[in-house]
């Protein structure tokens, strides 16, 4: 029989003006699928692996775009898209290391019709799971990447429960090493995650990746002053430099003085079922000086407890570079 | 209300996933209905329990060894027994408590996040489940060398007695029914159907733990093909729901008041010589101090 792309199947389409709009569609219909830049929604329906009965386009809700100030951080609606965050001046000159990662998300047009919310929102880009076998995270009781003949070439070295996919978001390493708020609207309440708390494990729950249940709905990204104007670094690595998901990425933020680390937030994506801050690395760094060793040192240390795959060893070098680099590079916008 | 998941594998073949999480409902509101139709038949219908049971409440307390009492070899008569007579040992008291923990720990890692509280469970669950493997094995060997085995074994007169104290407890005339020995019938059928339950989820468990990263074993997700690997999902399943009903009716009658006693045997290991005389046939069972 042949597979049916690009029609995606019959479903109800909401288009609500305002976040209490949006949220009570939430609660009206529990399958309610929330439609933000649609770059992740959009396969998922043309495939038909997802067949929601109602969608809720939030693009008509204009109290969810735009960049504010908030207590000398920022907030971000979380439909602000990504090409909005890396021209924002602001952001920019105080929060650079998260228009850099903003703009290694994909391509030009991506990044236009992207948004923050969707990006750190996105299911993991596990084929096996992507292509509607019936894996664990898809409900199943198997890992199909993880087999003695999977391509696993992508998958984690880190966090695998069952599980060996990981989470793609490029912004959201970014987000945990400026220490961001995210906020979650649900009925009548509102709850505010740490960027690294928002994300999960497959130990927590296997089918999902963000702490986001049927009903909740992100509303914006909080971007404290604690770690404006640090020095920053972000680095993507990924085998087309012109579009493609990372293999490892890597973000920092470090407060210096007489160039010894005071405070430092290191987070690294791709090598886990979820982005992972790197908190035993930098309490090795914290009052060390910057220079090679201790960047070499980093490496070594975040890289301990890896656990390979059939064909992603090389994970293993990369992320040991890459977070040698984010110590050694790091910098002043 | 499904009893089984499937889903499709790569080739299109329909396979068993799991069982129906409908069926954890199921054995909750089993749960209840059994807690609450007791309830109402122990105060409409067993009228006789409610006076049982507030005297039993109020014989309640802790037993005190009288040494001076002489103690029985074998068989003998309850008048004759200890004031105070040794059900359980240490060892039995340990491995009952020991299970129940772990019993607790697995059903909550297995089960709460299904009711939507989310935390990180597989490696306390299967932590729990070596635990509790380690205290059945335990059991095993202290039950067959040390324990009385046949203490569990259903005889030819365990059913006509268990029919005769229903048919009374109800008002009804009827022979009266013998004393049990150490456990009437309704104790050892209930004992076996943890233990068969118990293995369910023992056997399977560990087959399960082949599936997963753990310090113990070489991970291979492949000694079964994924329709045998569905039924141990189901084998696990089901004895695990199973558990959840048969934990719920144990733990209410651990608590109503006309059993506390045994309840509090199983803390201290001893009951009295009047609840030894009134329960149990000191020829069936011997009084031991």
């Amino acid at each position: 029989m042949a597979i049916i792309r690009d029609m995606m199947a019959a479903f109800e389409l909401f288009q609500p003006a305002s976040i209490d709009e949006t949220v009570d569609l939430l609660g009206r219909f529990d399958d309610g699928w929330v439609l933000a830049g649609g770059l992740d929604s959009f396969e998922w329906f043309k495939m038909r692996h997802r067949r929601p009965r109602v969608v809720i386009d939030v693009s008509g809700v204009e109290e969810l775009k735009g960049i504010r100030d908030s207590d000398g951080g920022l907030e971000i609606g979380a439909m602000t898209t990504l090409t909005e965050i890396v021209t924002n001046e602001t952001i920019r000159q105080r929060f650079g290391v998260l228009s850099t990662a903003a703009y290694a998300v994909a391509t030009p047009q991506i990044r236009n019709q992207g948004t923050i919310g969707g990006n750190i929102s996105q299911d993991t880009r596990c084929w096996y799971y992507r292509g509607g076998w019936p894996c664990y995270r898809d409900g199943g009781n198997i890992c199909y990447a993880d087999t003695p003949t999977s391509m696993n070439r992508e998958h984690c070295i880190f966090g695998a429960s069952r599980c060996v996919a990981v989470n793609p978001s490029d912004t959201a390493p970014a987000l945990i090493a400026l220490d961001a708020k995210i906020v979650v609207r649900s009925g009548g309440s509102e709850r505010v995650f740490d960027a690294e708390d928002f994300f999960i494990g497959p130990s927590t729950d296997i089918t999902r990746m963000t702490v986001l249940k049927p009903g909740d709905l992100v509303t914006a990204v909080r971007i404290p002053a604690e770690w404006a104007d640090s020095a920053f670094y972000f680095e993507k690595a990924r085998d087309r430099q012109s579009w493609d998901f990372p293999l490892v990425n890597v973000a920092t933020a470090i407060k210096t003085s007489g160039g010894t680390i005071q405070d430092i937030r290191l987070a690294v994506n791709a090598v886990a079922p979820y982005p992972m801050r790197l908190t035993r690395v930098e309490d090795q760094l914290r009052g060390q000086p910057i220079n090679e060793d201790v960047a070499l040192a980093a490496g070594e240390m975040a890289i301990q407890g890896a656990h390979l795959l059939r064909q992603n060893a090389y994970k293993v070098p990369l992320l040991r570079n890459l977070v040698k680099r984010a110590i050694r590079d790091a910098e002043v916008q | 209300m499904d009893f089984f998941q499937y889903d499709s594998n790569p080739w299109g073949q329909e396979i068993l996933v799991r069982i129906s999480w409908d069926l954890l409902w199921a054995a909750l509101i089993f749960g209840v209905l059994f807690v609450g139709g007791h309830l109402v038949m122990r105060k409409l219908w067993f009228p006789a329990h409610g006076a049982t049971a507030e005297k039993a409440a109020a014989e309640v307390s802790p037993v005190v060894d009288d040494p001076g009492t002489p103690v029985a070899e074998t068989g003998v008569a309850s008048d004759a027994a200890p004031a105070s007579v040794k059900r359980h040992s240490l060892g039995s008291r340990l491995f009952h408590w020991t299970m129940s923990a772990a019993m607790f720990v697995l059903l909550i890692t297995a089960f709460f996040p299904l009711l939507g509280i989310q935390f990180p469970w597989l490696t306390i669950h299967w932590v729990a489940g070596l635990i509790l493997i380690a205290s059945i094995l335990f059991h095993i060997v202290h039950a067959t060398f040390v324990m009385d085995l046949k203490a569990v074994w259903i005889g030819p007169g365990d059913a006509r007695d268990m029919w005769r104290r229903f048919w009374r407890s109800i008002g009804r005339e009827g022979s009266e029914p013998a004393l049990p020995g150490k456990y009437p019938l309704e104790n050892k059928l209930y004992h076996h159907a943890v233990a068969v339950a118990g293995f369910g989820v023992m056997i399977t468990g560990v087959l399960m733990m082949f599936r997963i990263d753990t310090p113990l074993f070489a991970r291979d997700p492949y000694m079964f093909g994924e329709q045998t690997w569905g039924w141990v999902y189901v084998v696990h399943g089901l004895s695990a729901v199973g558990l959840v009903a048969l934990i719920i009716t144990h733990v209410y009658f651990a608590i109503l008041p006309e059993k506390r006693w045994l309840t509090w045997s199983m803390i201290h290991g001893r009951i009295s010589r009047e609840k030894y005389a009134e329960h149990h046939d000191p020829e069936r069972w011997a009084a031991r101090d």
